[in-house]
C-alpha cells in the first residue's frame, strides 16, 4: 500500500518539534484522516482538535505545507508524493501538538454589542429577500480562525488588543447591515475594534474554506460606514444640522 | 505571540515575490510615464484628446502644463482605491509582502495614522474622478467626429475601449457600491430602496472584478497616450475603418 | 482534604453547549439562575451544526393550511404511536414561537417573496414545514443561541469533560470530570443540572455524528440511577456518502430530497415507486432507508453499496444556493459535482431516539435535580424522528428543561453536599488506564465495538443476531477494564478515549437488550425475524436501568393518547 510522510508538529509551547510518521493512503484521504491514523495506531498522545469532519464546524484548522487550513478538507493526494507538513495556527498561543488556545476570539467576540431590535416590533417581522440575502455569506463562517491566522495585523504585528481581526468583521458586518437592528457599532469599528489596522490586503478572504469574501464585503462596506460616521466632513456638516446620524433604512 | 514555529515555507506554484514584483515594476512605471506626459504640456491630435489632457484646462495666469489641474482627481482616485491599497501595501510597503511570510518592520499603523488615514476620504475622489469620467465619454464622442462627420478610426476605437474600461472601474468602486445602495440596512423598508438595491446589485459584479477594470483600464490610459503621441509624432497613421 | 481539583458553584449547571444545552442555560439564566454552561469541545462546535435541512414549525407561512394539529399527527405516525403524545403536543404547539423567537435574536432563514420565514418539504411532513437557511440551519440555529448567550450572564466552560453525575442520597448534587487542556479534576456544585449532551452515533462505524456524540450524559445519567427508555430506537438516515471511504457516512441532507433530488438504483429505477408510491422519496426515513438496504441486497446498488441521488435536474443555479454545502462537499471530498451527476448515498446511523426518559413539559428525570433535553432525553420520537423535528426538539425542551431546572434550583435552598468518595472513586477509574501496562488500546476497541453494533444491531436485525452482539458487548466490556494511555495527562486524545469507550459500551448494552426485548418490527426497529408490528409492543416503552450494579430491562405502557388527539392521527393517514 502507498504511503504518505507526515511531519506533524509534537510538543509544547516552550518546546517542540516535528516528528515523521509513514501514513497508508486510502482512497480520497483527507488530513484529518492521517491525523486520525496515527492516534490509533501510532501515538494515541497526538493532540488535535476535531469534530465533523465535514468541514461544517470549523475545529481542525492547522497549518498544512505552510498554509492555513481545514485538515478535513484537506486532501492528501493534492501533494502528489510530497511530505505533508503539519503545524499548529501560529497565531494563538500553543497548548500541545496542534491544539491551540483560542479563548482570545470568544473574548473578542463578546465584546460585540449583540444583536438589538427594536423592543416595540416583536414580529413576526417581514424581512424581504433583498433584505437578508446578502448576510447569508457572513452567517456561513463556521469560525475555524484561518483567516485570523493569517491576518498580519494579529500574527506578524501583535495586534491582537488593537484589531478583532477578520472573522469579528464579519461579525459585525452581519450585525450592522441587518435589517432589523437598531445598534451602530461604527464607534467600536474606530475604537477597539481596530479595523483601521486593516490595511484589505486580502489574505484572510484566500483561506477562507467557506469562500466568504471577508474583505470586499465585510470590511470594506464596514470601513466606507466607519468613514460615514467619522471621516465624511460634508455628512458631519449635514449632521450637525440635521441632528441625526446616518439613515440606513432601520 | 506564540514562538513556536520556525518560519514558514510557503510553497504555490509561482514564487511568492513574484507578484510584489511585478506590481511595483509595473506601477512605478506608469507613474514614470504619468510624470513625463504631464511634463509635455499638450497631448492632442485632430479629434483625439489624450486622457491625461482631459478636461483641458487652460489658466493663463499660471503657466503649468494642463494636465495638473486634472490629474489630481484620476491619480487621487487610485491612490485611494482599496484595490490600489492592498497592490500597494503589499508590494511597496511589504505589509504583507505575501500571506504567510514573516515580516520586519515592527510599527505598523494601517489606516490609523497619517498618511494612510487619508484613505478614507476615497469617496470625495470618486466624486472627482466621476467627473473627469463624464469629460472622458464626450472626448470619446468627439474621436467619431473627423472634420463634422462620423467616421470610424482605429483611434476611435482606442478611445471607446478606454472609457469602457475606466467607467468599469469607476463605476464598480467600493465607494460608489457603498453609496449607491450598500449603506442601507434595509432596502425594502427606505426611500427608493428597491432602485437603490438594483442599482447595488448592478455595481457588485463590477465590483467583484475591480482588480481587472484597475489593471486594463491603467493600460488603456497608457495606450490611448502613446496612440496620439505617435500621431503627432506623425510615426503611425490613423487607419480608417469606417 | 487538599484541593486535587477545582471547585466551581452553580444553581444550574447544563452539560452540553449544542442546541438544547444553549437554550436551556439561556432559559435558567433568564429565570435569574447563576448558570455554568459545560462542553466538551469549543463554543459553537457541537454536533448541532451537522444539522442542515431545516426546522419543522407549523408555521404555515407557505401552506396556510398546516397548523399544530397536523404537525402533531404527522410526528405521531412517524413515531409509530410509541411517542409520549404530552411531549409532540407541546412540541407541536410551541415549535412555531420558538422559532419566531431565534429570529428575533438575530437569527435568518429564507425568506417568501411576500418577506415571512420560507418552507421547504421534508420526508413525512404533510406540508411544506421547514424553515431554513440554505442547507445549514443548524449553523444559523448554533449561533443565534450562543451570541445570545453569551450576552446572558452565563459562565461557559469550554473543553471540559464530565464523567460522572454526584448526588446525594435522594438527588443532584453536581458532577465531576477534567479539563482536556490539562487533565486537572474539576467538581461543579450545583442544585439542578441540564443534559443537552447529545447522542452516541459514534457507536457505530457509518454514521454523521462527530466525535462528540459517545453519549457520556445518557451514560452517567443511566450510572446515577436514571431511566433510560427506546434505546433500541437508532435511526438510520437513509443518504449519508459511501465513496470514497474516508467520508462515507458523512451525512447529505435530506433537503437533496426536499428540493427534489430522486433515488435510482443501479438500473435506473426509482424505487420508491414500490416502497411507497405516495410519498415516494420524502417518505420516513425509517422507510427510505429500509428502501436502500433492500435494493443492495437484492443486487440493484450502486457500485459502492448504496443508491444513486441525482438533484441535477435543478440546474446548477438553484443547487448552489439551496444546497451549497452539499455541493461544496461533494465537489471537494469525492470529486463529484452534484449539478451534473449523481451522488451515491447508503444509510447511515444519524439519531437516537431513545435516551433518558423524562417528565413530559418538564424533562425532568427519575432521578431528582437531574433534567435532560434534546437528543440526550427519549419520548418525543417514538420509533422514529422526522427530519427537521430535532431542530425543534432542542428549542421547546430546551426551554422547558432550562425554566424548570431554575424553578427547581430555586425551591432548593442550599448547594447539595459533594460526596468527597465520589470524586475519589471516579479519579481511580479515570487514572487506571496509565497503570495498566501493555492492555487495550482503546481506539481499536472502539474499531470493535462499532463493528458488532454495525454487524449485530445494523438495520436489519434479528434475535439471534442481538443475542450474540449482546454476548460480544459484554466481552468487550472485559477488556474495557484493561483500557491503555500513554503520555500525560495533557490534551491527551488516547487517554480521553478510554472513559469515552466505557460510556459507549454501557449504552451498546442498552441497545443490545433492549433490541432483544421489543420482539416486533416498528419503526428504525426492523426485526426479520418479527416483520410485523406487533399491537402488544405498540404500547409499551422498553426502559433500562441499573438496579445493583446490573442493567435491567423492563416495560411501561405507552401514555393513551386521549381520543381527540387519536382522530388527528387517523385524519391525516
Amino acid at each position: 500500500m502507498a504511503e504518505a510522510r507526515f511531519h506533524v508538529f509534537r510538543g509544547y509551547a516552550k518546546h517542540g518539534d516535528l516528528v515523521t510518521y509513514q501514513v497508508p493512503i486510502t482512497e480520497g484521504m483527507v488530513v484529518l484522516d492521517g491525523i486520525h491514523y496515527i492516534q490509533a495506531h501510532l501515538d494515541g498522545t497526538l493532540a488535535c482538535r476535531w469534530n465533523c469532519k465535514a468541514a461544517k464546524c470549523g475545529s481542525c484548522s492547522a497549518e498544512v505545507n505552510g498554509r492555513p487550513r481545514l485538515m478535513c478538507k484537506t486532501r492528501v493526494d493534492e501533494f502528489g508524493a510530497r511530505p505533508i507538513t503539519v503545524r499548529p495556527i501560529k497565531v494563538f498561543p500553543l497548548i500541545k501538538d496542534l491544539v491551540t488556545d483560542v479563548s482570545w476570539n470568544y473574548r473578542v467576540n463578546q465584546q460585540i454589542p449583540p444583536f438589538t431590535p427594536d423592543a416595540n416590533d416583536p414580529g413576526p417581522w417581514k424581512m424581504y429577500p433583498e433584505d437578508v440575502e446578502r448576510l447569508y455569506e457572513f452567517r456561513k463562517c463556521i469560525e475555524c480562525f484561518l483567516c485570523q491566522d493569517v491576518c498580519h495585523v494579529l500574527r506578524e504585528h501583535e495586534g491582537m488588543d488593537r484589531y478583532m481581526g477578520p472573522r469579528f468583521m464579519v461579525r459585525i458586518a452581519a450585525l450592522e447591515m441587518h435589517p432589523k437592528d437598531t445598534r451602530s457599532r461604527t464607534d467600536l469599528l474606530k475604537g477597539s475594534g481596530g479595523i483601521g489596522f486593516c490595511n484589505i490586503t486580502k489574505c484572510c478572504e484566500e483561506v477562507c474554506p467557506e469562500h466568504i469574501h471577508i474583505t470586499d464585503n465585510a470590511i470594506i462596506p464596514l470601513k466606507e460606514r466607519m468613514a460615514d460616521d467619522y471621516f465624511d466632513p460634508w455628512r458631519a456638516l449635514l449632521r450637525l444640522f440635521g441632528g441625526k446620524k446616518e439613515p440606513r433604512g432601520t | 505571540m506564540a514562538d513556536h514555529t520556525v518560519p514558514h515555507p510557503y510553497a504555490p506554484s509561482i514564487p511568492w515575490w513574484l507578484q510584489p514584483a511585478a506590481t511595483v515594476t509595473i506601477l512605478s512605471g506608469f507613474i514614470v510615464y504619468a510624470t513625463w506626459v504631464a511634463l509635455q504640456g499638450h497631448g492632442s491630435y485632430g479629434s483625439y484628446l489624450s486622457p491625461f489632457y482631459s478636461p483641458q484646462v487652460v489658466v493663463a495666469s499660471i503657466p503649468i502644463s494642463p494636465a495638473f489641474w486634472v490629474l489630481w482627481a484620476p491619480a487621487g482616485f487610485r491612490a485611494t482605491c482599496y484595490y490600489y491599497r492592498k497592490a500597494y501595501y503589499r508590494s511597496y510597503f511589504a505589509d504583507p509582502i505575501s500571506c504567510m511570510i514573516p515580516e520586519s518592520r515592527r510599527r505598523y499603523a494601517g489606516e490609523t495614522a497619517f498618511p494612510f488615514i487619508v484613505n478614507n476620504l476615497h469617496r470625495y475622489l470618486l466624486y472627482a474622478a466621476v467627473a473627469v469620467l463624464v469629460f472622458l465619454w464626450i472626448d470619446a464622442i468627439h474621436a467619431f467626429v473627423f472634420d463634422g462627420r462620423v467616421g470610424i478610426r482605429l483611434g476611435s476605437l482606442l478611445f471607446l475601449a478606454n472609457v469602457v474600461l475606466l467607467s468599469g472601474y469607476t463605476l464598480g468602486c467600493h465607494a460608489f457600491r457603498h453609496l449607491v445602495g450598500g449603506n442601507l440596512d434595509c432596502f425594502s423598508c427606505a426611500r427608493g430602496g428597491q432602485a437603490r438595491f438594483r442599482l447595488w446589485q448592478g455595481v457588485t459584479p463590477l465590483n467583484h472584478y475591480h482588480a481587472f477594470w484597475a489593471w486594463t483600464s491603467l493600460f488603456s490610459v497608457v495606450a490611448v497616450d502613446v496612440y496620439v503621441r505617435l500621431l503627432m509624432a506623425h510615426v503611425i497613421s490613423d487607419p480608417v475603418l469606417f | 482534604m487538599t484541593d486535587w481539583y477545582e471547585t466551581f458553584e452553580y444553581d444550574v449547571v447544563v452539560i452540553g453547549a449544542g442546541g438544547a444545552g444553549l437554550r436551556a442555560a439561556i432559559a435558567a439564566a433568564e429565570a435569574g439562575c447563576a448558570v455554568g454552561l459545560v462542553c466538551k469541545s469549543l463554543l459553537g462546535k457541537a454536533h448541532t451544526v451537522m444539522a442542515e435541512g431545516g426546522i419543522a414549525a407549523a408555521l404555515g407561512n407557505v401552506d396556510p393550511q398546516d397548523g399544530w394539529q397536523v404537525h402533531f399527527a404527522d410526528t405521531m405516525r412517524g413515531g409509530q404511536m410509541i411517542n409520549d403524545y404530552r411531549m409532540v403536543e407541546i412540541f407541536a404547539k410551541e415549535a412555531p414561537e420558538r422559532v419566531y423567537e431565534l429570529e428575533r435574536w438575530g437569527g435568518l432563514f429564507d425568506r417568501t417573496p411576500e418577506g415571512k420565514i420560507l418552507q421547504r418539504p421534508f420526508g413525512a411532513h404533510t406540508y411544506r414545514r421547514l424553515c431554513h437557511v440554505g442547507d445549514r440551519t443548524g449553523l444559523e440555529l448554533i449561533r443565534t443561541l450562543q451570541d445570545k448567550a453569551v450576552h446572558s450572564g452565563i459562565t461557559v466552560h469550554m473543553e471540559v469533560t464530565f464523567t460522572r453525575l454526584l448526588r446525594d442520597a435522594e438527588r443532584i448534587a453536581g458532577a465531576f470530570g477534567y479539563r482536556r487542556e490539562d487533565g486537572r479534576f474539576v467538581v461543579f456544585k450545583a442544585k439542578a443540572v441540564i443534559l443537552g449532551t447529545g447522542g452516541w452515533g459514534k457507536v457505530y462505524k457509518v454514521t454523521s455524528n462527530s466525535w462528540e456524540c459517545t453519549g457520556d450524559g445518557c451514560a452517567m445519567a443511566y450510572e446515577a440511577g436514571a431511566e433510560l427508555m427506546d434505546m433500541e430506537m437508532v435511526q438510520f438516515h437513509p443518504t449519508g456518502m459511501v465513496w470514497p471511504p474516508g467520508v462515507r457516512g458523512i451525512l447529505v441532507t435530506e433537503a437533496v430530497r426536499g428540493e427534489g433530488g430522486i433515488l435510482r438504483n443501479a438500473k435506473g429505477e426509482r424505487f420508491m415507486e414500490r416502497y411507497d408510491p405516495k410519498k415516494l422519496d420524502l417518505s420516513s426515513r425509517d422507510v427510505v432507508s429500509r428502501a436502500i438496504y433492500k435494493e443492495v441486497q437484492a443486487g440493484r446498488g450502486s457500485p459502492h453499496g448504496g443508491a444513486f441521488l441525482d438533484i441535477s435536474h435543478r440546474g446548477a443555479e438553484v443547487i448552489k444556493k439551496k444546497l451549497p454545502s452539499m455541493h461544496e462537499q461533494f465537489l471537494k471530498l469525492a470529486d463529484i459535482d452534484i449539478t451534473r451527476s449523481p451522488m451515491e448515498v447508503a444509510p447511515t446511523v444519524h439519531y437516537v431516539m431513545g435516551g433518558v426518559r423524562v417528565e413530559a413539559g418538564t424533562g425532568a428525570s427519575t432521578v431528582p435535580g437531574l433534567y435532560a433535553a434534546g437528543e440526550v432525553a427519549a419520548g418525543l420520537h417514538g420509533a422514529n424522528r422526522l427530519g427537521g423535528n430535532s431542530l425543534s426538539d432542542l428549542l421547546v425542551f430546551g426551554k422547558r428543561a432550562g425554566e424548570h431546572a431554575a424553578a427547581y434550583a430555586k425551591a432548593v435552598r442550599t448547594l447539595p453536599a459533594v460526596d468527597g468518595r465520589q470524586a475519589a472513586a471516579e479519579r481511580a477509574l479515570l487514572q487506571r488506564p496509565f497503570d495498566a501496562s501493555g492492555g487495550e488500546n482503546p481506539f481499536t476497541l472502539h474499531e470493535e465495538l462499532q463493528d458488532v453494533m454495525g454487524t449485530y444491531a445494523g438495520i436489519a436485525r434479528t434475535g439471534e443476531q442481538l443475542a450474540e452482539g449482546l454476548q460480544k458487548i459484554v466481552a468487550l466490556q472485559k477488556r474495557a477494564e484493561q483500557l491503555h494511555a500513554g503520555g500525560s495527562m495533557l490534551f491527551n486524545p488516547g487517554w480521553h478515549a478510554c472513559r469515552d469507550v466505557r460510556f459507549m459500551l454501557t449504552l451498546c448494552e442498552a441497545i443490545f437488550r433492549s433490541a432483544i426485548e421489543r420482539k416486533e418490527s416498528r419503526g428504525a426497529h426492523w426485526r426479520l425475524d418479527c416483520p410485523d408490528q406487533d399491537p402488544t409492543w405498540g404500547a409499551r416503552n422498553i426502559v433500562v436501568a441499573q438496579s445493583d450494579g446490573r442493567m435491567q430491562v423492563s416495560t411501561r405502557p405507552v401514555p393513551p393518547v386521549p381520543a381527540d388527539l387519536t382522530r388527528l392521527v387517523r385524519q391525516g393517514a
